[in-house]
């Protein structure tokens, strides 16, 4: 997250948890953390709390999602010691002033949506969470493939001990402990969304789907961030506004 | 007819609009934010010197629309696949009657394809009949996420899709076009989800399923259930602009449908007016998959032609000139 126009900080060591809070909060779709997506688009840090405008590349990007992510900001936002009042809100989309109405009010999303919403956003997230295990699969298993010159017919069980130590590999053990496989170094790599090994016969047609995954997250994360940069066309398009005047934490 | 290197390629723009997006015709802020989301896919997706100013781009009319594809953009037909979006325009996004006198007036150079929408139940259906007739539809193209009061959107497989599906099969509507937008009722479910296309398209196997900008934001679900269904085509609408911005992305993405689905059932559009078709095709033509993707082969001539027009030609029965043809298809 790139900081702009920052007064002198009265509390830097709030708003170094604050900006620490919004890192974790991801998009499910793009599976990047909405801070360096730009979606973050102010902070603003006063005696009484933190207010977050946060922002989307169009007025028509999935109402779902965009709660998911407005909520889990208020939410990781709250764990934060001694943050006083939260208040996030969601600017320019077609529905921003129902969801912001439902985050004021912490209707919760059926609570914010209505009848247009059947069931929580737990199986949404899950969806997601699954298709991002799979992308950072992929990526951990083409570089090993890659480095070691061998094919996946040659590595038949294939364990989370055999995958060189890098943010690949913490990305991978990060997406399984999400979705609950499990992390131990004796675990099977080619697992399905369940954790059932992929059998050596399947092993090549799972690469082969995970790789359309990971090409579709990672494309549509690209084509995101060229929107939003269009869309907020000023200076610093992805950059957030952090203005501080908090005194004591 | 687009002409390179001694090739002749045969082009069918299988997506382009009419619309009407001023402000007189905005019902409400919706129709704003619809055509500035537009122009923003324009501007970051076009080269610098093809990018219209917003005012032309909120209404361009038939006169541009002729120059743009026929006159300098090498196309040789064009399907109209309109967005009604009468939630957010008065007199409608995709202009009705102005596409269909245009059709009328260059019925060989331009198809008119109409939407219908299920929750129109009975009264719709006896719309369709009478628009088939009017019309002469080949095609529908069918915009699920379009709002319809307290609806914001429909699944292919829902009770009444599937009335109008079977009416399609009776008035000989062989060709269903599904733009798969972002917001659609019940939420809590992904709105890109192409499950109900998988459904219908297994359920009905005499129609073809075209589903436009090949399923993005969902391309691998799309070539997942394509793969499994013949009858379901990937429209490249939306996909073509990546030639230009990037590169290496839209090897991937052709790269990805060549592998999964083939080059029998990928249809070139530009999808005027969110881009025009002269650059695009320029573009693709020259194009090639870059050499450090090794894991695709390189893309034919062939190839290039069945998606540039004759995969669409033979969706729709159009007349392809025997010059412009592959040798195969003049020998039989």
């Amino acid at each position: 997250m790139i900081a702009v126009a920052a007064s002198p900080a009265q509390s830097p060591e709030l708003e170094a948890d604050i900006t620490a809070a919004l890192a974790t909060v991801v998009d499910p779709e793009l599976d990047q953390p909405i801070t360096e997506l730009g979606f973050v688009r102010s902070v603003l840090i006063d005696d009484d709390g933190v207010t977050v405008h946060l922002r989307l590349p169009t007025s028509f990007c999935a109402p779902n999602f965009a709660y998911l992510m407005a909520s889990d900001a208020g939410d990781a936002l709250r764990r934060v010691p001694g943050v006083g009042t939260v208040t996030v809100l969601l600017d320019d989309h077609h529905d921003s002033d129902k969801i912001n109405a439902g985050l004021a009010a912490n209707a919760g999303y059926v609570g914010t949506f209505g009848n247009e919403a059947d069931q929580d956003l737990d199986e949404l997230r899950r969806t997601f969470q699954r298709k991002a295990h799979t992308a950072a699969m992929e990526r951990c298993v083409m570089a090993l493939l890659r480095s070691t010159g061998k094919t996946i017919e040659q590595m038949p069980g294939l364990t989370l001990w055999h995958l060189p130590g890098g943010p690949q590999k913490d990305a991978l053990l990060r997406r399984r402990t999400d979705i609950g496989l499990g992390i131990r170094p004796e675990d099977l790599v080619l697992v399905d969304d369940d954790g059932v090994p992929v059998p050596p016969d399947a092993a090549p047609m799972r690469l082969r789907f995970a790789k359309a995954v990971r090409i579709s997250v990672e494309g549509n994360a690209h084509f995101c961030r060229g929107l939003l940069t269009t869309r907020y066309d000023d200076d610093e398009p992805l950059a957030t506004r952090i203005t501080n005047t908090r005194r004591t934490r | 007819m687009y002409e390179k290197n001694g090739e002749k390629y045969y082009i069918c723009d299988a997506h382009i609009a009419l619309w009407d997006a001023r402000p007189e015709n905005q019902r409400n802020i919706h129709g704003k934010q619809f055509i500035d989301c537009f122009y923003d896919y324009h501007k970051n997706l076009s080269p610098a010197e093809v990018v219209w100013d917003y005012d032309t781009y909120t209404y361009y009319g038939e006169q541009r629309l002729l120059k743009d594809l026929f006159e300098d953009g090498y196309v040789d037909h064009a399907i109209f696949q309109p967005a009604i979006l009468s939630d957010f325009y008065k007199r409608g996004f995709g202009q009705t009657e102005d596409a269909l006198a245009l059709t009328k007036a260059h019925p060989d150079k331009l198809t008119y394809n109409h939407a219908w929408d299920p929750r129109h139940e009975e009264a719709g259906l006896e719309q369709l009949r009478k628009d088939a007739d009017r019309m002469g539809l080949k095609g529908v193209k069918l915009y699920t996420a379009e709002w319809n009061g307290d609806s914001r959107g429909y699944k292919l497989d829902s009770k009444w899709s599937r009335r109008y599906l079977e009416e399609c099969l009776k008035l000989g509507i062989k060709n269903i076009h599904v733009h798969k937008g972002p917001t659609i009722r019940p939420l809590d479910r992904d709105a890109f989800d192409v499950a109900d296309i998988d459904q219908v398209a297994t359920d009905y196997t005499e129609l073809n399923f075209i589903v436009e900008h090949v399923g993005l934001p969902r391309l691998e679900d799309f070539c997942w259930i394509a793969t499994q269904e013949p009858n379901v085509y990937g429209g490249l609408a939306v996909a073509m602009p990546f030639i230009h911005s990037r590169p290496g992305y839209f090897a991937q993405i052709i790269g990805e449908l060549l592998y999964w689905i083939g080059e029998d059932r990928i249809l070139f559009s530009s999808d005027y007016a969110l881009w025009t078709p002269k650059w695009l095709i320029e573009q693709f033509v020259d194009f090639q998959i870059p050499a450090d993707q090794t894991e695709y082969a390189p893309i034919t001539v062939e190839q290039k032609k069945k998606i540039l027009g004759l995969n669409a030609a033979s969706l729709y029965g159009l007349d392809v000139p025997a010059e412009l043809r592959l040798s195969e298809a003049v020998a039989s």
